[in-house]
Parts: C-alpha cells; structure tokens; sequence
C-alpha cells in the first residue's frame, strides 16, 4: 500500500492458474474498504465489480493485476491482464454472450454477464484492449 | 424469518456459524449460476444452490448473503467451511432438491423479493 496525492493505492497479483483462489483479492478489498467507512452500498459495487473482473482475468487471460486506488471521492479498480484480447468488445459487452469453455460453466460462471454486471455496478468502465497482448479495464464508483 | 427457522424449516443441518442463526431473513434466491446471482439478486439474504465450490462462499460474501443453504444434501469443503467463517456466513445442508427448498421456504413467508 502507498499513499501519494490523497489516494490510497492498493495491488494485488490475481492467479491465473488457480480458480479456487479467485476471489481472493475482491475478498481483500472488501475488507479494506469496510475498515476505510464506505458505505454498504458503495462497498457492494466496488466488490462485486472487482470479483467479476478477477473471475474474468482467470477465465480467460491466465490471471494478472487488480490494482485499486481509492480517493476521497472516488474508487478506481484497474485490472491488467496479458491475455489474448477482446476480439469483440460490443459482442462482448452483450448479455449472455460468453467464450468461457463448458468447465467454467459447470463451476457456476461463464454465463456471458461479468462485463456487463461490471459495467452495471460501477459508474465508468474503460476497456482498453489489444489482439494477442491483453486487456486492461479500468472502472470508476464515484463515492 | 430466522436463519434459524429456514434450517427448521428445511430440516437443514447447520454446518458453522451457528451463532449467528438469530440473524432475521427477509428473502431468498435459488440458483447454481453465480453469474446470475452477481447480475440480477438484490438484497437476498439467502442462497439456495447445488453448487460445491469456494465461488458460492465468495459470490455470497460479495452480495452481502448471511445464509447458504446446500441442497440435495451437497457437502462443502473444509475449505468452503472455513472461507464461510472467515465471512460470518450461515452454511446449512438440505436433504430437499432444489425446487421443493424453495417452495418450503416461499409457503412459509420467505419469498424472493424483486429481482
């Protein structure tokens, strides 16, 4: 953790070879920001945001880096990934659209709703990606 | 309604926290999808499911459940348990399918609230 500029940074390597830790930063953040005094709510957004993202980063990209910045009036998540890019980024973003093979259907995800709900819980999404180098998602909850 | 009661309810085992099985419940979903339950559930304070990985434990974490009921008798991990008391979450097991827990649960006053 660092604090510069009136904002707290936070980072946290997501494995990608491990769907049963998946999670495990979104539980962190969780925590943290409950210790900071957010609101419930706000909390709730920022979590399952995060958690759908980190899901995603395991899915589909190997893993990579949830960083999250939180500000006086702001929370910012920025998840970096090297994975194999979006092909498609409005198909992606459609409901129900999902290229997770049918192992990570049967673990209870995949079902083509992680981009839009982290799009739905948060105030800005920014998707930055690239064929064949990654994607990088950076999301914003105005507090 | 009770955690308490949802476990008398449906002759549910409680697996940790019992402690907190005073807690008042007001709805429920069932689901084995947890993309569905991240997308559409609202303030549900149960979770219903069939499902058997840490992701249950963590997506009720995440939606700020209290109760997980495991149906068909499902038996989570050691792993599952701890991540859920960890949370302060009720786990509970079922010997009820899916559908028959959720209209036990509906009959008697606890219902799904707006999705």
């Amino acid at each position: 953790m660092s604090e510069q500029n009136e904002c707290l940074t936070y980072s946290f390597n997501v494995d990608g070879d491990n769907f049963t830790s998946a999670g495990e930063a979104s539980v962190q953040v969780k925590r943290i920001l409950r210790r900071i005094g957010f609101d419930p709510e706000t909390i709730k957004r920022v979590s399952i945001a995060m958690y759908e993202g980190e899901i995603n980063m395991v899915i589909h990209a190997g893993g990579g880096v949830a960083e999250l910045f939180v500000y006086e009036d702001k929370i910012v998540m920025k998840l970096t990934d090297h994975g194999p890019g979006i092909a498609d980024v409005s198909l992606a973003m459609q409901e129900g659209f999902s290229t997770a093979p049918d192992n990570i259907r049967s673990l209870g995800f995949g079902a083509g709703m992680g981009l839009p709900n982290m799009k739905r819980y948060t105030d800005e999404m920014v998707i930055d990606t690239k064929l064949g180098e990654g994607t990088t998602i950076t999301m914003t909850v105005n507090v | 309604m009770k955690i308490s009661e949802v476990a008398n309810v449906l002759g549910a085992q409680i697996l940790c926290c019992g402690e907190n099985a005073g807690k008042e419940v007001c709805s429920a979903c069932g689901s084995d999808m947890m993309s569905d339950v991240l997308a559409y559930v609202k303030n549900q304070a149960v979770l219903l499911t069939g499902l058997v990985n840490p992701q249950v434990i963590r997506t009720a974490e995440m939606m700020d459940m209290v109760c997980i009921v495991f149906v068909r008798s499902k038996e989570p991990t050691a792993d599952m348990i701890k991540l859920a008391e960890q949370a302060g979450i009720v786990v509970m097991r079922s010997e009820h399918r899916m559908y028959e827990a959720c209209g036990l649960l509906y009959s008697n006053g606890l219902n799904g609230k707006t999705i």
